[in-house]
């Protein structure tokens, strides 16, 4: 279905392991993603989604294995260094914070300069023009940019996250449960968010436990389940049933599904 | 999408005018300058608080809190305290007279190991507080009593006092010494007095001069560390830094802020300030005291809060926290002009801490957008 999986993968994670003490976080997962694919990777609470994700944005270090980013292997000390390669997280709760403008929150850690004096000061005129451009782009109207992130709503927030990173010049986008406190509409728009971003040739790693969800958007699904992968499956070659099954682990909850009507 | 895009949020409502300009920190700080002075211009008019005398006296003591506040309003809004302050005040006074008078260095070098002194005790603070995650409230009140106890200690050690004088003396003829302790614009005044805009003394040995002298660098101080502060904090890129570590670490960490650095360099900021209200202070008495500087760091986060800045960090003003500490300067002395009896000025430091406070929850909220 999408003829861009052709092209070489951004990045490729080989049988990463990632062992905190005695206990195994990641046995040996694998996940290539290409550029402007939305690879959704799901599974249960615990199921490493959060390690993987974390050692795919420098938060820490893999134990064992590759990671492989453009072509080359990849060794990231810090947030800082993907973020500079070109890795960017967008985080659930942790992107904005409420108490400062929708620009200032834009801008933040990439503030623009300029110098007056010789002095670098903080380029205002420039991050509020920017700001409202960007913003009208993904579809929100802002009062101005002095607007404080606060009074957006949860949906407006994370596209504002993540239209930030894609403005900082993102190649790979994770986005960490970025719908599963919201609400229907805002899911929506979320979503829509993500598919505007994916036709940008940017990849976007989009990690949930919500099936619906991933379906809706989703060229490619990597399931995780108690630190291994079950394999990556293509849009069209698996039922949500079977998504839903997957990251289960199996049996119990099929049977469980029976009694609940298939409402899970 | 698109549609809501054309037409707007129909359920976003206007902001009022006056509610924009409510959700600005600084308005409490204005509005309660404003009362104040219109109180005391009511009440103690007459009583020489409003002649030159009068002014100079409560812009100093207003200067005095300013300098501090300005560090505690920065190291607020990035999410920490500092109940150091005042002990620090204490100390870093007993150190140039440890130096400077019972060592006999030169002043200006008393001056600049008591700065580096100072500063590293801020960074040490600071790097507790960011490697354990304690609250700074904990590790800075631990410094309180640390700091206070070697103000003590050492002058009772070894001068068998906790007063030290002779720091003027000391101080005569140095270079860096006059850039706490001098005065500046004396050509000025002397001309407000020749022209008659200030009284001058018509008697004694002094008759001719202004009863003003001349600006003392302690104002001059207090008024560049504002500029500093409110133009670090509103218009560079660190002054985003200071907000967004304040706000939400943890968000500003993932967005690349050092987070650690910024709350670092804002302790080490406060050491400075306490140290330069230290040192016109003792340039000022011309003695350093084990008691000097007691209460202060309450002093300072109530003319922080007062000035709109929010105690649980990311939000506030320099400019707004300056007006804390005018409206301060201006109660207290106001209150001695007035001939009312000044342990009501504590009366009064509770009941506008309060009131500050409940305004600040609720513009949060507003800020917020009320959830």
């Amino acid at each position: 279905m999408n003829s861009r999986t052709e092209h070489a993968p951004i990045i490729r994670m080989k049988n990463i392991e990632k062992h905190f003490g005695s206990v195994i976080a990641l046995a040996g997962v694998s996940v290539d993603v290409y550029p402007g694919e939305c690879h959704c990777l799901l599974g249960d609470n615990g199921a490493g989604k959060s390690t993987f994700i974390k050692t795919m944005s420098g938060v820490h270090q893999p134990t064992k294995g590759e990671i492989i980013f453009e072509g080359a292997p990849m060794h990231f000390d810090d947030p800082r260094d993907a973020i500079a390669a070109g890795i960017a997280t967008v985080h659930q709760h942790l992107a904005m914070i409420p108490l400062m403008s929708v620009s200032r929150n834009f801008f933040m850690g990439n503030e623009p300069t300029k110098k007056r004096f010789g002095i670098p000061f903080f380029d205002h005129e420039y991050a509020d023009r920017v700001t409202m451009e960007e913003m009208r782009k993904m579809g929100i109207n802002l009062r101005g940019p002095d607007q404080a992130v606060g009074t957006l709503s949860g949906g407006e927030r994370q596209t504002v996250a993540i239209s930030r990173a894609v403005h900082f010049g993102a190649k790979v986008l994770i986005l960490d449960e970025p719908t599963s406190a919201l609400g229907v509409r805002q899911t929506s728009n979320v979503l829509a968010t993500i598919d505007r971003v994916r036709k940008q040739d940017i990849a976007v790693v989009f990690i949930t436990h919500n099936v619906r969800h991933a379906m809706a958007v989703g060229d490619r699904f990597t399931v995780l389940n108690r630190g291994q992968t079950l394999g990556t499956a293509q849009r069209g070659q698996i039922t949500p049933d079977e998504l839903q099954d997957m990251m289960a682990g199996g049996q119990e909850l099929a049977t469980l599904e029976g009694s609940l009507g298939g409402t899970v | 999408m698109a549609d809501t895009a054309a037409t707007g949020d129909e359920r976003v409502k206007e902001i009022p005018a006056w509610r924009r300009a409510l959700i600005r920190p600084e308005l409490g700080g204005i509005c309660g300058a404003v009362l104040v002075f219109a109180f005391f211009l009511l009440t103690a008019f007459d009583s020489g608080m409003f002649a030159p005398q009068g002014i100079m006296n409560w812009t100093i003591v207003s200067a005095q809190f300013m300098i501090i506040a300005v560090g505690a309003c920065l190291l607020m809004i990035a999410g920490e305290f500092d109940l150091s302050v005042g002990s620090m005040i204490g100390f870093a006074g007993m150190m140039i007279a440890v130096f400077g008078v019972v060592l006999g260095w030169p002043m200006w070098m008393a001056i600049l190991i008591t700065f580096a002194l100072c500063l590293a005790i801020g960074a040490i603070n600071g790097f507790i507080v960011i490697k354990t995650g304690l609250p700074s409230f904990i590790v800075t009140l631990a410094f309180l009593f640390i700091l206070r106890g070697f103000t003590i200690y050492i002058p009772q050690t070894i001068e068998s006092k906790t007063i030290i004088g002779g720091i003027r003396d000391a101080a005569e003829g140095d270079w860096l010494a006059p850039i706490f302790g001098g005065k500046i614009g004396q050509g000025l005044f002397q001309w407000m007095g020749d022209v008659g805009m200030i009284e001058t003394f018509t008697r004694g040995n002094r008759a001719g001069q202004p009863v003003i002298d001349g600006l003392p660098m302690l104002v001059v101080w207090a008024i560049i560390l504002i500029v500093f502060g409110h133009v670090l904090l509103t218009r560079t890129r660190f002054g985003n830094w200071i907000f967004a570590s304040g706000g939400d670490a943890e968000a500003a960490r993932n967005s690349g802020v050092p987070v650690n650095k910024v709350k670092v360099l804002m302790f080490m900021f406060t050491a400075f300030c306490a140290t330069v209200f230290a040192l016109c202070q003792v340039m000022e008495f011309g003695s350093a005291g084990a008691d000097r500087g007691l209460l202060k760091e309450f002093e300072a986060i109530i003319a922080v809060v007062i000035g709109g800045a929010l105690l649980t960090g990311g939000y506030g003003s320099v400019i707004g926290a300056a007006l804390g500490a005018l409206i301060f300067g201006v109660v207290q002395q106001g209150l001695f002009f007035a001939g009312v009896e000044s342990s009501l000025f504590r009366v009064f430091l509770g009941v506008i801490l309060l009131g500050a406070v409940v305004l600040n929850t609720y513009i949060r909220r507003m800020i917020t957008g009320e959830r």
